[in-house]
């Protein structure tokens, strides 16, 4: 925090949040200003704590897997998948295969749900009030998919250890393709209002420059790395649930600003509709759940998993102590480390484009706190 | 360069996004549910109210007493209690308490339940006036919830 006593005549203190709808949440942001000029800045997190790593080792192996969906609420399937592998890994079994394309192809649609609601929420922040509408509208035709699948919208609790609890139901791929058919006209349909938009321009490009070696230092991941010019993805870094089979690039860009993460971001929306595409029509017949105890007590030992989560790398650490609880459970959220670059972002920036990069880091404040 | 001069004088760049817009504002177009006039169809999977599900033909409960469902909860917001009876030396279900307002509809409780007693409906409405109305005995679970209708 810069020292709030030592202010010039020109200098101010102000607070943006927690109640600010533009941090996305509960976010508390001390700005130190210089007349509009940001000189420093102190993220206040904690609002929306609730403790979900100590639940955890509270609560049996299954039993926690819902209140992973509550950390990240607009990507739950990602959260799922992420907590499943891990266990998995820790139990040494494997999901079926049948299983695992399910859970690529409801991880991507998240995906796309993840970004559509992102550019949504952004695009609002900045002052476009249009797409909102729109990309609402898309995602209520994933969240349609989501509840027909597994019976609910938004905390799906749609995997279990070992596999899925739900086969999967008729219409499902028609769905799918259906979707990803209809989806690609209308991601145009945002690049006509956005990308060339003189207004969302000079909104957006040459602000919140974060270099490659800046993204290293802080630990960085997901679009914001990717935009910077790093090819890091850990869908193609390091396959997890069969990701290895599909066709797919990773988008990136080469300056690193608010507006690459635009570009990267909605190319990242195009490339999921190809795996969707691909997965859809090769998913392999046979069980859906795996090998799994009925009362999951793995041996001692402890795992880190990580996947790919909309907004970057989501790791799960769990330590077994040989009981049906775990001994320490510790989540890596993208969400939190990306929030950590925020200061390096916006000092030097304008008020108006603390608002912008906040935007921009995609975080969701449930994931920051935990 | 000349291209790019006529573009900018022109605001060709904003005239397009107005063009999306105005297709969009297309009466076929309305999303917007008219929610209590058109009450929305949830899926078949829907995980909503839950419901203790009844023998239809002798309306005796389909519950064993067997406890799965609170075990597996993970708010151990089910209490279910049960008395041997002396005729069928059967355990009988006594009282079945529900309380929806810790509940986050995870569904683990019908997974577990071996006899489908247990069971996640599509009821959706579950307001209630009072904190004690979202705690559900066994007559409500068996009835299942009973939103106000309204006339549209």
């Amino acid at each position: 925090m810069p020292d709030a006593t030592f202010l010039d005549a020109t200098e101010l203190v102000i607070n943006m949040g927690p109640q600010h709808p533009s941090t996305h949440g509960v976010l508390r942001v001390i700005l130190k200003l210089d007349g509009e000029k940001v000189i420093g800045t102190e993220c206040v997190i904690g609002y929306l704590h609730r403790g979900v790593e100590k639940i955890g080792e509270n609560r049996t192996y299954q039993q926690f897997a819902p209140y992973v969906d509550r950390m990240d609420y607009i990507a739950a399937v990602s959260n799922a998948l992420g907590y499943c592998l891990a266990v998995e890994k820790l139990l040494n079994i494997e999901a079926p295969p049948r299983a695992q394309a399910v859970r690529v192809i409801l991880s991507e649609l998240n995906r796309i749900a993840s970004h559509l609601f992102w550019l949504g929420t952004h695009a609002l922040d900045i002052g476009a009030i249009t797409p909102v509408f729109y990309c609402l509208r898309e995602r209520e035709e994933i969240l349609k998919i989501f509840e027909n699948y597994c019976g609910a919208r938004l905390t799906t609790h749609a995997f279990r250890v070992g596999g899925l609890q739900y086969e999967t139901y008729d219409g499902f791929e028609e769905e799918t393709r259906k979707f990803c058919d209809w989806l690609i006209p209308k991601v145009d349909e945002y690049e006509t209002l956005l990308t060339n938009n003189r207004i969302w321009l000079s909104r957006l490009k040459g602000v919140g420059v974060l270099t490659a070696d800046e993204c290293k230092e802080y630990g960085v991941t997901g679009p914001v790395l990717r935009a910077a010019g790093v090819k890091w993805d850990l869908r193609k870094a390091q396959p997890y649930s069969g990701y290895e089979q599909y066709d797919f690039d990773i988008p990136t860009a080469e300056n690193g600003d608010t507006y690459d993460r635009y570009t990267v971001r909605m190319e990242e929306m195009r490339q999921s509709t190809r795996i969707l595409r691909q997965a859809v029509e090769r998913i392999p017949s046979g069980p859906i759940m795996g090998k799994v105890p009925k009362v999951v007590k793995p041996a001692v030992g402890e795992v880190y998993v990580s996947i790919e989560a909309p907004k970057g790398e989501l790791g799960y650490f769990i330590v077994s102590d040989n009981s049906t609880q775990p001994y320490r459970m510790r989540v890596r959220p993208p969400s939190f480390v990306n929030l950590q670059a925020l200061d390096r972002m916006v000092r030097g920036g304008l008020v108006a484009d603390v608002v912008a990069i906040i935007g921009t880091l995609d975080i969701v404040l449930g994931e920051v706190d935990r | 360069m000349i291209r790019k001069f006529f573009k900018s004088v022109f605001l060709i760049d904003l005239f397009q996004g107005l063009w999306v817009t105005f297709r969009n504002q297309d009466p076929k177009r309305i999303y917007t549910e008219q929610y209590p006039a058109d009450r929305p169809k949830v899926s078949e999977r829907y995980r909503g109210a839950p419901r203790l599900n009844i023998n239809p033909d002798n309306g005796e409960t389909l519950c064993i007493s067997c406890n799965l469902c609170a075990l597996a909860c993970p708010e151990t917001l089910i209490v279910v209690t049960s008395e041997r009876s002396e005729v069928t030396r059967r355990k009988e279900l006594t009282t079945f308490i529900y309380d929806t307002s810790r509940c986050m509809f995870c569904g683990l409780c019908e997974d577990a339940c071996p006899v489908d007693a247990l069971e996640l409906t599509q009821d959706f409405e579950l307001a209630s006036y009072t904190r004690e109305g979202a705690i559900w005995d066994r007559q409500m679970l068996e009835e299942g919830p009973k939103p106000t209708q309204y006339r549209c």
